[in-house]
């Protein structure tokens, strides 16, 4: 009944536990992005939205915990907080700029160690 | 004389109904290569078998001016018939009646015919299509999805239950087909999703079509949200109709047998699978040179294809096939092929389906993705689901069972009640490269030319335990078997079995990994 579609690609190699394997690979695997490591000191749009309200100038300095912007997003006002203490590097957006989900808005810089 | 006017008061009052949606409605249908909703039922069911039921119901709206509009059937026809002569419910949603919206006494049609079928032990089948919840109707709408939603699950592996999307279903509406066993799309007139593409724009500034975001081809190729895919409606229903004659009508019944036929010629087993167990085969080409006629009926083709799953008959009975294809990706398990293994298991061993499983994968997908998306708890599901199972399982290793791989493919472990292989079967705790890497690491680092003692090593792990001789001097397989007994050998596991019996601790339900 239904006919049988040959994939016309190449084979390709594939490595499971040190051995390679010629096999097809779906679009999916070959489209996925690579891992990149979080970084703390860049503030980024969880979710898109709207930032509607921006509390901090570069230059300033914060504590962990304080609120550096208001992120507007599922008709909920999304407070961002600074994830650690140190000062604020760059403001990357203004007020009523759209953002994506995962752009990064704000990048501070890490208290240096006091002696 | 009184009898007769009334019985023409009648059969204008249902042709009245049976109009459907105005001209208008039914053309813009027609203009869309769809059926109607009455055309789809007539295609569905045996030959005048259909008798429809709440033919003049009628809405209760009040509010935004609905007391004034008049909906046929309001928007849904349900009813019985037959298909292969036996029972089974109906309903189709009408897109020519207020877009197939859902008010109260529309999802009541359905809620009512599904305690139908659910009372009487037989299929359901819902034709969807429909804008969503009729708005006007406000929180009567929600409560109608709700009514649905409950008897899907009290009906879940009680009767089958089948979803046809023949047209858009959004919003709630989705949770509906969700909640059943299979679900059937056709290419450019299925369309399914939580949030569509104007509020996804409007919220996110994405632009997408409906097609790009819940069409056919994304449900049964990426969500995997659908089981079957066709190219037009009449291919569905031909659909439908396979996959009736393969299923049990409820979950106290066997599937029909029916005649034995020999598998094809055109199937030599033996030409199938390369020796190297590097180089890839179609693994549905092992399944097509065992089942009768080579008749194998794929679930999800295009969905995970790095596993298959699907149903074939042994002897005219009803089998369920799982099995890992070395096309794909070499076979590996991981996050979506371990959701659709286990789906499928649980689904077979509800209706009373045995299970035979072929086995040739080199373990789970490395990679930060798999590993982050849960692969943990999803590979735990395919345990799950083997273990769980009561129906009887077969298994047949054909070349590679390394690792965990080997322990979720229906091992002994799991309860497998019998165990093939092939003498080409390597079952070990980790492929000879990895594992020859990790045990003689000493002796590598330390060879004057560790390339060479590499290889040697290597070679020396694959004469030792790359074979099936090792398991098998354990019993965890029963039989060394050559390929072009694989038939005989499974039909008559399959007949022993045939009165398998086991009983496990009385619990109110286990917790599977979800």
């Amino acid at each position: 009944m239904k006919e049988q579609k040959k994939d016309k690609r190449e084979k390709q190699s594939f490595y499971v536990d040190g051995t390679e394997y010629k096999t097809y690979l779906p679009e999916g695997f070959e489209e996925r992005t690579a891992y990149e490591r979080p970084q703390e000191n860049v503030v980024s749009a969880f979710i898109p939205g709207t930032i509607v309200k921006v509390y901090v100038k570069k230059g300033q300095k914060v504590r962990k915990g304080d609120k550096l912007l208001i992120l507007e997003a599922m008709k909920m006002r999304n407070q961002l907080l600074a994830p650690l203490d140190g000062m604020v590097g760059e403001v990357l957006i203004k007020e009523g700029e759209r953002v994506i989900k995962g752009q990064p808005v704000v990048f501070l810089e890490r208290e240096e160690e006091k002696e | 004389m009184g009898l007769k006017r009334k019985i023409q008061e009648l059969k204008k009052r249902r042709e009245e109904v049976l109009r459907g949606g105005d001209e208008k409605a039914v053309q813009k249908q027609m203009a869309m290569g769809k059926l109607t909703a009455r055309e789809r039922i007539v295609a569905l069911l045996d030959k005048n078998s259909f008798n429809e039921y709440d033919l003049f119901v009628e809405h209760e709206a009040r509010d935004f001016d609905m007391d004034k509009k008049v909906l046929h059937g309001d928007g849904v026809i349900v009813g019985t018939g037959t298909i292969h002569g036996r029972p089974v419910a109906v309903f189709a949603q009408d897109f020519t009646v207020a877009g197939g919206s859902l008010g109260l006494m529309h999802s009541r049609k359905i809620t009512k015919i599904m305690d139908h079928a659910l009372k009487m032990r037989m299929p359901l089948i819902g034709i969807n299509d429909s804008g969503g919840a009729r708005i006007q109707e406000g929180v009567n709408s929600l409560a109608g999805y709700g009514e649905i939603f409950f008897r899907n699950t009290l009906a879940s592996g009680v009767i089958p239950q089948i979803s046809v999307i023949l047209g858009p279903c959004a919003g709630g509406a989705v949770y509906s087909p969700a909640l059943t066993d299979f679900v059937f799309v056709v290419d450019n007139i299925s369309k399914m999703f939580i949030t569509g593409p104007e509020v996804i724009k409007t919220v996110l500034g994405e632009e997408i079509s409906m097609e790009e975001l819940g069409g056919a081809r994304v449900h049964a190729n990426i969500t995997g949200n659908a089981h079957f895919f066709a190219h037009d409606e009449k291919e569905c229903f031909i659909q439908i109709h396979k996959l009736l004659s393969f299923i049990p009508w409820n979950n106290e019944e066997k599937p029909q047998m029916i005649e034995r036929k020999p598998p094809k010629r055109d199937y030599k087993i033996e030409d199938i699978v390369p020796e190297d167990p590097r180089l890839p085969y179609d693994v549905r080409d092992v399944i097509r040179a065992v089942v009768d006629d080579s008749d194998f009926f794929e679930v999800q083709e295009g969905w995970a294809r790095n596993l298959v799953i699907g149903f074939g008959r042994m002897g005219g009975r009803t089998i369920g096939f799982v099995a890992n294809q070395p096309l794909y990706m070499a076979g590996v398990l991981d996050v979506d092929s371990s959701d659709k293994a286990a789906s499928f298991i649980r689904y077979c061993d509800a209706f009373n389906i045995p299970l035979v499983t072929f086995v040739d994968l080199p373990g789970y997908l490395p990679g930060v993705d798999q590993e982050h998306a849960g692969v943990i708890r999803h590979g735990a599901k395919v345990l799950y689901a083997y273990s769980e199972a009561t129906v009887p399982k077969m298994t047949v290793i054909i070349r590679k069972a390394y690792g965990g791989g080997y322990i979720a493919m229906s091992s002994r472990h799991l309860r497998a009640d019998f165990v093939f292989a092939w003498p080409s079967a390597e079952i070990a705790v980790m492929g000879p490269e990895g594992a020859a890497n990790i045990i003689f690491r000493k002796e590598i680092k330390e060879a004057a030319d560790p390339e060479k003692m590499r290889k040697q090593k290597v070679k020396e792990y694959k004469t030792k335990f790359a074979n099936p001789y090792v398991a098998a001097a354990k019993g965890y397989i029963d039989a060394v078997i050559e390929p072009g007994e694989t038939r005989k050998r499974l039909l008559h596991a399959i007949e022993v079995s045939e009165k398998k019996s086991v009983a496990g601790p009385r619990k109110k339900h286990g917790l599977p990994p979800f």
